[in-house]
């Protein structure tokens, strides 16, 4: 194998491990900050033990997240080192950034949150945690700023043979940005909050811990219903910036080989013939790409043998058609677990205001598999947004095969590739398992409803389960 | 009037001294916890030592690898493709650590608990050792190329000069991380980290000075800075024969000053020895790579500086806050971990 094939399979493998406990964390501590928030506000000890039960799960996934990450920033250096000397001008400021600003933050606050319960004064300890939920989304903006620039390179010019940054405040105002952040930040919260509503319907289903999981229920589905919409939202916003900057990838996230014309029709489903360029057992549905491209009716979509016969114009000789199938297939992936997440979130919202969730024996059944939903979507939304740029790693600018370090050898990368994967699988299964300890362990310690409360999310009957 | 580029070689260099300075006591108690800790209360009364801070320490390894990479991204990009597997197996070594920490109190069995205190053990003795080994080949020189690549082989990483550097560094965190104990801890464990450190002392000159020598002999340093650089190791020298007065005074805070002090000398000797290089090639001094053919553009710096200039009295300020607010030594009635 030769090392740009090897480092490829690094990166995406070691990146899209990586994503699986980024969102986790930035959910996770943004619902617990809240529950921490509603103890200091109304003063009741289950929601300090429900900041510290998920606190348990969040600080195993947050420790991954971090061990994770560092080699992410080391791996650009070590795999890729021709483009990091290609775009370190422009991209090393957001990555510094991010450690500066954000991971310093993150790594002393979260010491501060375990570490200060009896040594802080409940006002800083909320300010800790805060201020950790806000670490995460300063670096999740950051470390995006940077991809943005990959996907949409602005504020710089071509000098020294190598792209130098010219306006820093076009990195932050790149539209890219402003689309992709809302976005990532959206999916995160969704990410955390069904986590928590699918762990908290498997102990209802248990019955143990009533008060405890309906209260951590009831706020992750709000936070769910809400983040579930923005998402779709955002994410069509997105897709309307993509038409305009990345047409090639909107065109093969959409198996769009012609023109779509003035019809627009849209793809439900087609099989991909990616060799000449053809699709057999399509179905469409007439003018939704033109919505969904341009938020109207009318319009004319490129295809993609168009867009490649430009590109060859303005780039010279070569394919600039990214593999199709992944493409068209992780964006209807993507958008089919977003669909079901935005249900899901909709109709549980509608039975805790009917206070009716524990009735539902099904609907609880369904959100324990449902927490895998954002996960589906968070990989495909990446795989879909990274390989729909190939065959660029700098969009326009530098290929991705351009990119690889010269002088590492094959079998120094293929050793990289092994032992990461290995040491990845080992934290994997340990994951898995000490979250089904937690979870099984239960918080530390049953709480008591409260009967006379003025709490909005009190009140369910209790006895519905036995009706 | 200094510039950008000057300023960000001694940014980096700043930040690299923070991480070994930092991240040294706590890779310390690291190794102590299989050298010291007799059961597993004692090995959780040292990883509480570092508990609240290990995390915001390796922080400035990242910073330190995040400014390299925006102000010097061909530093960066040669560097770090030159030390492949080094800084691969210190990645893995700081992965298995990292979440080591985390597991180890999850699960109250004994096999589970010995298993990651292993991992706690190599994932804190590898990192300084490897990036001893690292520094010391940039400053003997590695085999860089017209395109600014290195081809090193073997030798040219693991030599005697660079396995001294390698195991000057790592003693010297075992040692830095022993007083750190005797500062956060009471009782037996702090008497044995105490004696532990004397007898270890003398390991740590022994190394610094073999290291000093090896410096002489195979790098150009001296000849660029004798002076200087004399004067910086006279330093090192004396800052820690006090470390070992202070060790037997019992006075540890300032025995920790001074193996701080050692640590900041030493690895700011080895910017002192490059500047204005910032990687060395053994082949042609024409291949060198300067703060200037390795840097970003003036923008760039500028920009960086600002935002940096402005960060920087936040981040220190609330970073030794936290170490305000856990000044009390670590008893067993408050063990998080």
């Amino acid at each position: 194998m030769d090392t740009l094939l090897l480092s490829r399979i690094q990166f995406a493998s070691t990146t899209l491990f990586h994503f699986i406990f980024v969102p986790l964390s930035i959910g996770l501590v943004f619902l617990i900050a809240i529950m921490e928030t509603m103890y200091v506000v109304k003063k009741k000890d289950v929601y300090k033990e429900m900041a510290k039960f998920w606190g348990h799960l969040f600080l195993i996934n947050f420790a991954v997240g971090v061990v994770t990450g560092i080699l992410q920033e080391f791996q650009f250096g070590m795999n890729w080192s021709n483009y990091s000397r290609f775009v370190g001008d422009v991209f090393g400021a957001p990555l510094a950034i991010e450690a500066l600003l954000a991971f310093f933050m993150e790594s002393t606050f979260i010491g501060l949150w375990i570490f200060g319960w009896d040594r802080l004064s409940k006002p800083i300890h909320l300010l800790s945690i805060w201020l950790v939920s806000i670490g995460t989304m300063i670096s999740a903006f950051w470390i995006l700023a940077a991809n943005s620039f990959m996907q949409h390179p602005v504020g710089m010019v071509i000098r020294n043979g190598r792209a130098e940054m010219n306006d820093f405040f076009a990195l932050i105002k790149n539209g890219q940005l402003w689309v992709e952040f809302p976005h990532t930040i959206l999916g995160s919260f969704a990410t955390g909050a069904f986590f928590i509503a699918g762990v908290s319907a498997f102990n209802l289903l248990k019955k143990r811990n009533l008060d405890f999981f309906k209260r951590s229920f009831n706020i992750a589905i709000t936070i769910g219903v809400i983040t579930g919409i923005g998402l779709a939202l955002v994410g069509h916003e997105q897709a309307q910036y993509l038409v305009k900057t990345q047409p090639m990838k909107m065109a093969a996230s959409e198996g769009l080989w012609q023109d779509a014309g003035e019809r627009g029709d849209w793809t439900v489903t087609a099989s991909i013939d990616e060799k000449n360029h053809k699709n057999t057992g399509e179905i469409k549905i007439p003018y939704l790409l033109n919505f969904l491209s341009y938020g109207k009716f009318t319009g004319n979509v490129k295809g993609m043998e168009n867009i490649q016969k430009q590109y060859v114009e303005k780039y010279g000789e070569g394919n600039y058609i990214p593999p199709v199938k992944t493409t068209f297939w992780s964006f209807r992936i993507m958008t089919i677990a977003g669909g079901i997440m935005c249900l899901l979130g909709l109709y549980g919202a509608y039975l805790v205001w009917r206070k009716k969730v524990l009735v539902k024996t099904w609907f609880l059944r369904l959100m324990i598999p449902a927490i895998f939903l954002p996960f589906i979507g968070s990989s495909t939304g990446w795989i879909m947004t990274e390989i729909g740029r190939q065959p660029w790693t700098v969009f326009g600018y530098m290929q991705t095969a351009d990119g690889v370090s010269p002088n590492v050898s094959a079998g120094s990368m293929l050793f990289a590739l092994l032992s990461f994967s290995f040491m990845y699988a080992i934290l994997a299964g340990v994951m898995v398992y000490l979250f089904v300890r937690v979870i099984k362990k239960g918080p530390a310690k049953p709480t008591v409803e409260e009967l006379n409360s003025n709490d909005p999310f009190d009140g369910e009957d209790f006895h519905a389960f036995a009706e | 009037m200094l510039s950008l580029n000057e300023l960000w070689f001694i940014l980096v260099a700043i930040l690299f001294i923070g991480f070994f300075f930092l991240e040294g006591f706590d890779f310390g108690v690291g190794m102590a916890l299989r050298l010291l800790g007799h059961n597993d209360l004692e090995r959780r009364l040292l990883i509480n030592t570092i508990g609240p801070f290990w995390d915001a320490n390796e922080v400035w390894l990242l910073t330190a690898g995040g400014a390299t990479f925006a102000a010097f991204p061909n530093w960066y990009a040669t560097m770090f493709s030159g030390f492949f597997i080094p800084l691969a197996v210190m990645l893995l070594a700081l992965i298995g650590r990292g979440v080591a920490f985390e597991f180890r109190g999850k699960v109250s069995h004994s096999n589970w608990k010995n298993l990651w205190d292993w991992v706690i053990f190599f994932g804190s003795l590898l990192p300084p050792l490897l990036w001893g080994v690292a520094f010391s080949a940039i400053l003997r020189g590695m085999p860089i190329d017209k395109s600014m690549n290195i081809h090193g082989s073997f030798t040219d990483y693991i030599n005697v000069y660079t396995l001294i550097g390698g195991i000057a560094v790592t003693v010297l965190c075992l040692l830095h991380g022993l007083i750190f104990i005797t500062l956060r801890t009471t009782g037996d464990v702090q008497t044995r980290a105490r004696n532990f450190a004397r007898k270890l002392i003398y390991f740590v000159g022994l190394f610094l000075v073999a290291f000093v020598v090896g410096t002489y002999l195979s790098t150009d340093i001296f000849a660029r800075r004798g002076l200087l650089l004399t004067v910086i190791y006279a330093a090192v020298v004396i800052a820690l024969v006090l470390a070992g007065l202070f060790m037997n005074k019992k006075r540890d805070g300032l025995a920790f000053t001074m193996t701080g002090i050692v640590i900041a000398l030493a690895v700011g000797s080895l910017f002192i020895g490059l500047f204005p290089r910032v990687m060395i090639s053994s082949i042609s001094g024409a291949n060198d790579l300067t703060i200037h053919n390795a840097a970003s553009g003036p923008y760039s710096l500028k920009v960086m500086t600002i935002v940096s200039l402005t960060l920087l009295p936040f981040v220190l300020g609330y970073q030794i806050w936290s170490y305000y607010i856990f000044r009390k030594r670590v008893t067993e009635e408050h063990l998080e971990y």
